[in-house]
């Protein structure tokens, strides 16, 4: 759309407004981490881990200190530092604590594990000096699965971690539910397991740290999405006040959770900036950030679901896997995918007997962090799988048996002890069952070809305010947020949000709630993010919860600033407060007799600079500041997936005819925007249904290090996705929005594979595994024509 | 440290003197030696396509070229694309409308593959517009909204030249 649509009352929210950051980024005008330049600017590069597992006998870094330019080159030993820990407060039988040293220090523990920082007067020099570099280790055993970790006498990856395992739980077990699966008429069982994956954005990590001595502060300018915690980090790290460290984000080119963790590089890159009292910048290259950037996704699940004769569902009984790596993820732990797995599971569908035990392994890989979607992609395609199977085994059609199990009397408290607000779940699986019956690929699955029809329903916890966080025991909870809003003299305002827009707009859609609060135009409104001096605290933006916390939080500030210009304008036009409004065009004005109004820029006129004439005991100046947090357990949007594949029986090649969405994350801010976090997560979802797969040999050696092995879908492979929106208001957010920005990437992967297997309906043979191997697709169907030959 | 060469560029037109050594990238001396930011480094092996301009008309990777390959050739740049006094092109402004970017990141290297590709093919269908958009990455749009983009601009500057 070229013309920026407004619903019919006028409103900024819900209206597709052109993007306030485009024209800058279209015209090359952005600024990233790799954009900035500081005088007397030093470069640095890592010198990485070549074994999986091995003690450090000796760092060697004499002769990188002599190569031409390079400035400097610390170790461990030199720099001194802190480690990063990230802690859970459970007991020490559910959670055990590792530290991650800023550099390896006595033992690596990955290939690309950071050893030594080398400082160059610029990057070519600095990859010369960490060619030079000299790391003598000596050899342990690598522990490169979860079932190897898992083994009796498997090698500790961690000596705290007894058999290599950092989280066990057990959250759920309803009594009685070993009678419930052994008198079930029906009871599946699923056992998968899904490929490690990068989340990859296009912009690498990257900082740039510099000392100031007249703010006597360390600034670092950071790609990350949680500038608070990445300031409390390396204080502590560096044993600074956190006054001494100011973080700030520029633009920033994708995170997708890669970016919602503290980076060890980022901490060494700053440590050695305040060491040389120079400016230093580290960018990863795409090799580093292949093998060395946090991962996620691979997880096995062995799940089991009972089901009565009409297709009720009565228990699940899961046990997770969670292959975390060599390391705990700064501030959410090893515990963010198997807790997560664990608390919501059952998913959109009534379970009345629920047991789980979450595990988090470690292993000689490249440590994992959150990635869109955290656990939800996976065990949403185990339950999805489970429905199918059981719909196949009881002579149910698929959608049927979703049907007959989804929650539809809200709020519902499930199993879990979670209670969730009101969605869609079943109308958007009538709806997306609709639009692919109405276009008529019911008749195209049935005409001979093979192609299959795949469904995945989810909800998708995103408002986690304090207390949902608190359930899982972080001892960093994270929940609320805090905005400031300031009027200047000219009657416009400059905003704070503590979330962070790594891609997703917030100068646009924060920008559309303020407006609409304040009756401002957009322009009128700047927003700040990403500003560690100018923010109070903020947890930065991942779970989907900028716009439903961060931006309800902006609109308690404006509303509170609101009252603040109505107060004054009665004052001035001596009327009492009651009788005055928010005029919506900038001013306040009297209810009974609009035509009585002040603008804003009279107001603030009178609140800067005639302050005499403020009324008695409203002091200069215009800000509020107001928090949020989200009460109960949180907002959840909800969606179905359809897709229509066709296998090749030439190749197993899957080719995506048809995907459509149908979603619902309340009130939409901005309908365009959310579609495009639509789309960017199916594709995201896709990938890891099809082709993206981090693996490792079995010496613990990367095998996907570049681009040309690790396979990132392009348009040729993602299809055109159809998008519908269903509005269900939240009751728990501000503005009526619950987050958009996973939904996508959880419901791709089940939908994919459920669709692949209908399509391989009739062989005999299902598939579980994500990435979908062709070869596997390939045998299924060859296996499956020969015996027709037969 | 390796010698140091003179090496002669022409970028969007205008001319530049550099003491570089050869093993510089085209990609590096325009962003780091010229100022010209707009032009990314996603990958550094040729695959992701962020630091995609064009050399005489043709994208090319900036990433895989030495600066010192290029020096009798017209290079042109992201910044090439909008007019002096800021106004986007034609282009820029589809991607706007279609929301074609949202990270901003690889959006420099689209842009320049379609301008490249739409001035050697103004008749391009959208399958093709879909298959030489496979060229490059994107992690935040899933390629609908710049294919359309892109085929938007190739029918209005169609539309306009009939006129």
């Amino acid at each position: 759309m070229n013309e920026p649509h407004f619903r019919r009352d006028g409103a900024w929210v819900g209206a597709s407004v052109p993007r306030r950051e485009d024209p800058r980024l279209l015209a090359g005008r952005g600024r990233f981490v790799d954009d900035i330049a500081l005088p007397g600017m030093l470069h640095a590069q890592f010198v990485r881990s070549t074994v999986a597992h091995g003690r450090i006998v000796a760092v060697d870094l004499d002769d990188v200190r002599a190569v031409p330019g390079v400035v400097a080159a610390f170790s461990a030993a030199d720099l001194g530092l802190g480690d990063v820990t990230a802690l859970l407060d459970r007991p020490p039988h559910e959670f055990v604590p590792t530290s991650m040293p800023v550099l390896a220090r006595d033992k690596v523990r990955f290939v690309g594990e950071p050893v030594a920082i080398v400082i160059a007067r610029d990057p070519y020099a600095a990859e010369d000096g960490v060619e030079a570099a000299v790391v003598e280790y000596e050899d342990l055993e690598p522990v490169v699965s979860d079932t190897a970790a898992l083994a009796d006498d498997a090698p500790l990856v961690h000596a705290e971690a007894p058999r290599n395992t950092l989280v066990d739980v057990s959250l759920f077990a309803t009594e009685g539910i070993d009678d419930v699966f052994a008198e079930a008429p029906c009871v599946v069982r699923v056992r998968t397991r899904t490929g490690r994956q990068n989340a990859l954005p296009l912009e690498t990590r990257g900082v740039v740290a510099s000392w100031d001595d007249r703010d006597e502060q360390l600034h670092v300018q950071t790609a990350t999405q949680i500038p608070h915690q990445v300031r409390t980090v390396l204080a502590g790290c560096a044993g600074l006040d956190e006054k001494q460290v100011r973080v700030t984000v520029p633009d920033m080119g994708g995170g997708f959770g890669q970016k919602c963790v503290v980076g060890r590089e980022e901490i060494a890159a700053a440590a050695a900036a305040l060491r040389l009292r120079r400016p230093v910048k580290w960018i990863e290259d795409r090799r580093d950030a292949l093998t060395a950037a946090f991962l996620a996704r691979e997880q096995r699940y062995d799940v089991r679901a009972a089901f009565d004769a009409d297709g009720h569902i009565l228990g699940l009984d899961a046990d997770v896997v969670c292959d975390m790596g060599a390391y705990s993820c700064y501030p959410f732990t090893a515990g963010i995918e198997p807790l997560m797995a664990s608390a919501e599971m059952p998913s959109v569908y009534k379970v009345p007997a629920y047991r789980v035990r979450g595990r988090a392994i470690t292993t000689n890989k490249a440590p994992t962090g959150p990635y869109r979607g955290v656990s939800r992609p996976q065990y949403v395609m185990v339950v999805e799988r489970l429905m199918e199977r059981a719909a196949r085994e009881l002579g149910i059609d698929p959608v049927e048996i979703r049907r007959r199990n989804v929650i539809t009397v809200f709020p519902y408290t499930g199993v879990n002890r979670i209670t969730y607000d009101p969605g869609s779940y079943r109308e958007s699986l009538d709806l997306c069952e609709q639009v692919l019956r109405d276009e008529g690929w019911y008749d195209v699955r049935d005409s001979g070809r093979v192609i299959g029809i795949g469904y995945a329903c989810f909800s998708e916890r995103t408002g986690y305010g304090s207390g949902a966080f608190a359930q899982r025991k972080m001892q960093v909870v994270p929940g609320f947020d805090i905005s400031e809003i300031r009027m200047d003299v000219s009657g416009t305002v400059s905003v704070t949000t503590g979330t962070m827009s790594h891609g997703q707009s917030h100068e646009t859609t924060m920008a559309q709630i303020v407006a609409d609060r304040l009756g401002l135009d957009i322009a009128q409104v700047k927003i700040v993010q990403g500003d560690t001096d100018r923010i109070t605290y903020g947890f930065g933006s991942f779970a989907s919860r900028s716009i439903t916390i961060g931006g309800s939080a902006v609109a308690a500030a404006s509303e509170k600033l609101g009252d603040q210009l109505r107060e004054i304008a009665a004052h001035l036009m001596e009327v009492d407060v009651d009788s005055t409004e928010l005029d919506g065009a900038g001013g306040v004005r009297l209810r009974d007799d609009p035509a009585r109004r002040l603008s804003f820029a009279e107001l603030a006129d009178v609140a800067y600079l005639r302050a005499h004439l403020l009324p008695k005991g409203v002091g200069p100046g215009l800000t509020a500041t107001a928090s949020f947090d989200v009460a109960g357990d949180g907002t959840f949007s909800n969606a179905t997936h359809g897709v229509v594949v066709e296998l090749d029986p030439g190749t197993g090649g899957v080719e995506i005819l048809r995907y459509v969405c149908v979603e619902d994350c309340g009130v939409a801010i901005h309908p365009q925007i959310v579609e495009g976090q639509c789309r960017g997560g199916i594709a995201q979802g896709i990938a890891g249904a099809l082709f993206e797969q981090v693996t490792y040999d079995a010496a613990g050696q990367p095998l996907a290090p570049s681009l040309m092995e690790y396979k990132v879908p392009t348009a040729a492979e993602i299809p055109d996705i159809a998008i519908h929106h269903l509005e269900t208001p939240c009751a728990f957010t501000a503005n009526g929005a619950k987050g958009a920005g996973e939904g996508g990437t959880i419901g791709a992967p089940a939908a994919v594979l459920n669709a692949v297997n209908d399509a391989l309906r009739g062989t005999g043979v299902e598939l579980d595994d994500t990435p979908i191997a062709r070869e596997a697709v390939y045998r299924a169907l060859n296996s499956a024509l020969e015996g027709t030959h037969v | 440290m390796s010698e140091i060469r003179l090496v002669e560029l022409t970028v969007n037109g205008e001319r530049h003197d550099l003491a570089i050594e050869p093993r510089r990238t085209l990609v590096d001396v325009l962003r780091h030696d010229l100022g010209l930011t707009g032009t990314h480094v996603g990958c550094e092996h040729g695959i992701c396509g962020a630091c995609t301009v064009l050399v005489d008309g043709a994208p090319v990777r900036a990433c895989l070229v030495f600066a010192a390959q290029v020096e009798d050739a017209d290079i042109r740049t992201v910044e090439s694309l909008a007019a002096p006094d800021g106004a986007l092109s034609d282009l820029q402004r589809e991607f706007s409308a279609h929301h074609g970017l949202q990270c901003g990141f690889c959006t420099p290297g689209f842009l320049m593959l379609a301008q490249g590709f739409l001035a050697e093919r103004p008749d391009a269908t959208k399958e093709e517009i879909r298959e030489v958009v496979a060229s490059n990455l994107c992690r935040c749009t899933g390629y609908q909204t710049i294919v359309e983009a892109v085929d938007a601009c190739a029918v209005r500057r169609r539309e306009g030249s009939c006129a």
